[in-house]
Formats: C-alpha cells, structure tokens, sequence
C-alpha cells in the first residue's frame, strides 16, 4: 500500500519538459560526466603514487574521494534530467542505488566467491584439490587447537559479556551514579584491541620473584605470599587471561544495550507482579528477561560473531603461540607467513560458515519486516 | 524514555537504604575494577623510565616502605659461618642476607657484606611522585635523545616518531569514514523511497553482507591490488574500509531516512522538485543524527582497525598507522614500558576525546548498527 502511494508520488510530479528530451542537455551532461570521469582518473593515478604521510595527501583524497563521488552523482544526474520522462523515471533509482551496491558486490560479494573458488585449489591457486584444504582444516593439530581456543572465545567470553553487562545496567539503573558509571565501563569500547592489549599486557607483566613486580596481578600474588607467575605463556589459562581483555572492552557494548531495553520494561509489568506477590528476583526473571530477549539475543550474537572473528589481540599479546591460537591468527599464517592462499580461504569459509546461521537470521527478520 | 518508571527495589525505610548501599557498592567496585588498567596506564607513561621498571605504578600514592635510617659498622673480616651479635639479637649470615625483623619492626639487612656494613631500616611513609614528559617525548618525536642510565652512564636513542603515524592514521581515517556516507546515503535514499526492479533482493544483499567477517573478502582483494598496483598505498585502505562500511552505512542510514514523514517529501515533490534536489536539500540535512551516529562509528572503526591495515599497508613505517606503530613497538621494544604505555595512550587519545565529546551519538549508532559482526 505505502509503495503504490510512493509510486504514485514519482509519476505523478509535475516536471518542466516532462514529454521530449533535450539533445543539447543531454550533450552538455555528456560532458560534464565525461570530463569528471577523466579527473577521477587522474586523481586515482595521483593517489596510486603517493605513499608518504603527508596531510597533502588526505584532503586529496578527501577532494577525490568525496568531491569526485558528489561530482558523478551530480553530473549523471544531469544526464537523466535530459531524458524524456519515461527514461527518466526508469533510470533515475539506478543512479542513487547502483554505486554503492556496486561497491558492496566488488568488495564483498565477488570477494566471498572468489575466495570460495580458491579453497578448492593449492597454495598458489594452480592445482585442483577438492576438499583437501577443508579435511586439513579440521584434521591439523594446530587448527584443532585454534578451534578449542575459538570455542573458549565464544563460550566465556560472550557469556561473561553478557551476563555482566546484564548485571551492570540493572545495577547502574537503581543507581544515582548512573551516567558516570556507565560511561566508565562503556569506555574501553573506544580503545583498539591493540591499546587494550598494551594495558593488559602491563597488568600481566613479570618480573623475577627477587624483583619489585610492577604488574598489578603478579604484584597481588606476592603480596599474599605466592609466586610471581608468565601470565600470558601459562597455558591453557593464558586463554583466560586473553578472553579477560574482551570481556573488558565489549561488556561495555553489552551494558549500554541491555540498559536501554531495561528502560523499556513497563512499570507497571513490574508493579503488578509484586502485587501478585513474586519477589523481587522472581519479577526480575520471569518478566524483565523475556521482555528484553530480543535485545539480549541481538547483544549475544553481535559479541559471539567478535569472539570468532577475534584477531588483533591475540596476534599482539601472544602471536597465537603457547597454544593460544585462534582461527583469526591461523587464518592470518597461512595466508601471509605460509603462503598458503587455499588453505587461508578454506579456513576463512570456515568462519563464514560459523557465522552463517545468523546471516540467515537477519535475512529471516528483514522478511518479516513491513515494506519488504 | 522518562515516561517509563525506573524499577526501583520493594521494601520502605531501612531496607531501601541498605538496598541502596549495596547496589552502589557493588557499582563502584566494578568500576574501580575497570577503571584500574587504564589508570595504571596513563599514570606509568609519566613516571621516569627506570621507575617504571623497578616499581608498581601504584607507589606513587603514600605506601610504608622500608628505608634506611642508620648503618651499623662490624668488626672487619668478623667470621660470618657463626651467628653474630648485632643490636642485642643473635643473627645468620643468611638471615642479615634476606632481611631481619627486629621486635621493634624494624629490620636489619646487609649493606656491603665484604665491608660488613649493615642497615637499619625502617618503615616510613613515603610515595614515588617523579613525574616526566620525556616518555612522550621520546615516543612521539624522531629525533635523538639522551638520557642516564641506572649505573650512571648516558645513552643515546632515536625516538619513535609516532607523531608522524598519527597523521598517517588521520590520512587513512578521514576519507574513509566521508567516503562511505555519501554512496550509502544516496542508497539508502533509493531503498527507502524509490521503487525499482530487484529493489528487495538487493536490500537483502546489504542486510547479508552486514555479518560477513571481512577475512573472506582480504585474500581475492589483495591479490587484485596487487594487480593494480596499489596494494601498500592508503588508496588501498580507504577502497577496504569504504567497502567493509558501506553495508552497515546503508542499513543504517535506510533504517533512519525511511522513517522520516512522508508528508515533508509529499510537499516538495508537489512543488516539482526532482529526487535529486529533495535528497540533498531535504533528506540530508535531515538525516544529520543518523550521518552522524554513523561517522563516529566508521571513524572508531577505521581508526583502532589493526588487521586490514596490516594486511593492505604492510609493515613500512613510513606509512605505519598508530594500530601498527604500537603493535610493532609491542615487538621490538617490548619491555620498554616508559615507550609503551606512552604510545598506547597517544593512540587512545583521539578516540577517547570523540568518545567522551560525541557519546550520545556513538551509543545511538550502535544501537541502531548492533546487527554488525
């Protein structure tokens, strides 16, 4: 109904020339376009040779990028303004959606196929394999490893986000300190993984038992009489110690959602459990959790998809050696210390199939929503 | 949201104290504990390079510490296989070696054993507050610096330069973070209100590729750089991070223009302006919240991104974001803690001012982008 309507708008405009084109228009958009295409050229041309840091270098671009873009926006505009209406109309969405779609299929979707190809061939693509790179995914030690690792990852760390992050925002929502509170758990959100990973690496470091420790944890441990311990070479549990940075940059992400869903609990779904009689705890699970487990199912899937895709911190604090290993870190040696660009895709297809059931999800729910 | 009621805790009078009491007990221990790492961070990267090493952070606040208050001088080449006679105590050897107690509490230690000197220490207040900037000077220029070591010797190093990665960083952020907004705004202009073939199948490709990890798409995209010729340039990175933002830019933004009313575009398309006037004239100045959520977003994205920057500007230091910088400083510098946590900071600093500047924004652009992997 509301498509016809937005139809109906389009046709309907009443435009200046709508019936016939204009040729010499339609010439001068031609040109117009033709000679922005050109600069867009040279601007490439220019920023494929330059490699210094220059801050030159990022208004060109910003020009480039942003200018050329608003440019060939406008200028293909033109050119459709000087089609007769039927053309017009026929053409006009093209020209607002095709760029970026366009971009998203070459970034993305050939990419992804590409790659899929690829995982069916040798290490430089020259050879047919079949599923070689697949059986080894799964039958190498190293990789055995990396997916124990992964499912550490996902397990502790998503549900230590989350039910952390639950238990903050409840807190913080009977709280008076509410804002700043929240603020200084939400703040490791905006700290890299490889920044966070320098802060903890501080916090894990050691020194000989003869020493002042000036890591806080070792530093705790001689105060109560034990032994200074390598925190991050201490397997398995140098896992843990991996997972803990996480937890502490993204329960902050959890909080701030979960929070703003606890705002939406209607008070008086409360109200009228107690007067029912339930205690506090019983309110609090038997009606606040599934009014928010919409949120809590969004939060869970956006950290469990981080945990397995998880990268920069273990490559940083560890390299993915004494057995803390992850499928990013695996994906990343074979792909650039081994060469081995079949096993790297066939290993990143992996992922995507991990991943997989909530693209589905997401593409569920998009179904399900009005308009589409 | 003011309108909802804040679920407050039953009970009346004492109870609701109590209650009170323990919840913002509870929320200050959790913050303090999340708050400490970071802390310990900022306060390490002003104390002097060899207190970093040779003391906690945490000295710098007033703590007891045993130091020496007088030296006790023994008889020269006194036998030290028998226990001696010092201060009215019977002592060892080994026992003056590792430190001992007095009833007093104070303690006895040698000081040169071959001398046969020993202290006396006591336990005073006492808190290491040295404070420098030389850390950030050292880390953020290039030039030489010169500083004493411990046994009293000079030494000469070469700074880090980081000052130069932090442009390099504002180079690669900047045009990907603009870049991605335009086209997605356009499309998520047609998504929302222009009807055409393919439109929902389309729309389903933006809403797919949301969680697509982007390790799928490194390996094809580098080999096609590299074919161009422009693997190891900025150029490669701003295409990367247009590409891998454009799908959350275009669901986002689709998500906010869609709900604009309909009757403010009713109005200029009966005046006859064309699409292309009412999207630039009404629908972005409109969506400046949403644009907004989105480039805080994007700029936090790209800028704390350690792996495509690894992947597609390589280890050159002279194109080394302040990500890579301070992953490679992690390398090769490991234990220096003074150039460490320096730079850690410095990386930090500007998403950290955005962060506490723009939160509102960053908080509503993650809550409309949460389905992003």
């Amino acid at each position: 109904m509301i498509q016809q309507t937005r139809e109906a708008e389009v046709k309907s405009a009443p435009l200046p020339n709508d019936q016939n084109w204009s040729p010499r228009q339609f010439l001068i958009a031609l040109a117009a376009l033709a000679v922005v295409l050109a600069l867009m050229v040279v601007g490439f041309l220019y920023l494929k040779g330059s490699r210094g840091a220059s801050m030159f270098n990022a208004v060109v671009a910003i020009i480039w990028g942003v200018g050329g873009v608003a440019a060939l926006f406008y200028t293909a505009n033109m050119l459709i303004e000087s089609l007769n209406l039927k053309w017009r109309n026929a053409l006009r969405p093209f020209l607002f959606f095709l760029p970026g779609v366009a971009i998203l299929f070459l970034f993305l979707t050939v990419p992804t196929l590409l790659t899929l190809y690829q995982s069916f061939f040798n290490q430089d693509s020259t050879r047919f394999v079949g599923l070689d790179n697949y059986i080894a995914t799964f039958t190498d030690r190293s990789m055995q490893e990396s997916f124990r690792n992964n499912l550490f990852w996902l397990f502790l760390g998503t549900g230590f986000c989350v039910v952390l992050g639950l238990l903050i925002a409840v807190l913080a929502d009977r709280s008076k300190f509410e804002t700043v509170a929240k603020a200084i758990i939400f703040m490791p959100m905006a700290i890299s993984l490889v920044g966070a990973s320098v802060i903890w690496r501080f916090i894990y470091a050691y020194n000989p038992a003869d020493q002042e420790q000036i890591g806080l944890q070792n530093a705790i441990l001689v105060a109560v009489g034990l032994e200074p311990q390598t925190w991050l070479t201490l397997q398995p549990w140098n896992n843990l110690f991996l997972i803990l940075v996480m937890i502490w940059g993204s329960t902050g992400f959890a909080m701030v959602l979960l929070s703003a869903a606890l705002k939406g609990v209607p008070g008086e779904l409360i109200e009228a459990a107690r007067v029912d009689g339930a205690t506090e705890l019983q309110g609090f699970f038997n009606i606040v959790i599934p009014y928010i487990q919409g949120t809590i199912l969004t939060v869970t899937t956006t950290i469990a998809i981080g945990t397995l895709k998880i990268f920069d911190q273990v490559y940083v604090m560890t390299g993915g050696q004494f057995g803390t290993s992850v499928v990013g870190t695996e994906f990343y040696r074979q792909f650039f210390t081994n060469r081995n660009f079949g096993y790297g895709a066939a290993i990143a297809i992996v992922l995507f199939i991990a991943i997989s059931p909530v693209l589905v999800y997401n593409l569920r729910q998009l179904n399900k929503q009005e308009g589409f | 949201m003011s309108s909802m009621a804040k679920i407050r805790p039953a009970g009346a009078g004492r109870g609701r104290v109590i209650n009170a009491i323990l919840i913002n007990g509870a929320l200050a221990f959790i913050c303090l504990l999340w708050i400490i790492p970071t802390v310990g961070l900022l306060v390490s990267s002003f104390r002097d390079r060899s207190d970093i090493t040779t003391s906690g952070w945490w000295t710098i606040f007033p703590h007891q510490e045993y130091k020496t208050s007088r030296q006790i001088q023994l008889t020269a080449g006194l036998p030290l296989d028998q226990p001696l006679q010092v201060e009215g105590q019977t002592v060892t050897d080994d026992q003056l070696r590792a430190g001992f107690k007095l009833p007093d509490g104070s303690k006895l230690i040698w000081s040169n054993r071959r001398a046969r000197t020993i202290d006396v220490q006591t336990q005073q207040w006492t808190a290491n507050a040295n404070f420098t900037t030389s850390n950030y000077q050292n880390v953020l220029l290039g030039q030489q610096f010169t500083f004493t070591q411990e046994d009293g010797s000079t030494k000469t190093e070469q700074g880090e330069n980081m000052v130069n990665s932090f442009i390099n960083s504002l180079t690669v952020t900047i045009p990907a973070t603009v870049i991605p907004i335009l086209i997605a705004a356009f499309a998520a202009y047609a998504f929302a209100w222009m009807r055409f073939p393919g439109r929902k199948f389309l729309f389903a490709m933006v809403v797919g590729l949301l969680v697509v990890p982007s390790q799928v798409a490194l390996i094809p995209l580098l080999r096609a750089f590299s074919g161009l010729e422009i693997s190891g340039t900025y150029l490669a990175l701003w295409l990367v991070h247009t590409g891998f933002g454009l799908s959350l830019a275009t669901y986002l933004l689709y998500n906010y223009i869609s709900g604009l009313p309909r009757e403010i575009l009713e109005a200029a398309f009966i005046d006859g302006a064309s699409p292309f006037t009412i999207f630039l004239v009404l629908i972005l100045p409109l969506s400046v919240p949403a644009l907004a959520s989105f480039a805080i977003f994007q700029f936090m994205w790209v800028w704390n991104d350690y792996l495509n920057a690894l992947i597609f500007l390589g280890p050159n230091p002279d194109t080394a974001v302040v990500t890579i910088k301070l992953a490679s400083l992690v390398g090769s510098r490991g234990q220096d803690w003074h150039l460490l946590t320096a730079g850690a900071f410095i990386s930090m600093l500007l998403p950290l001012a955005v962060f506490f500047a723009l939160q509102r924004y960053f908080v509503r652009g993650l809550m409309a982008g949460s389905v992003k992997g």
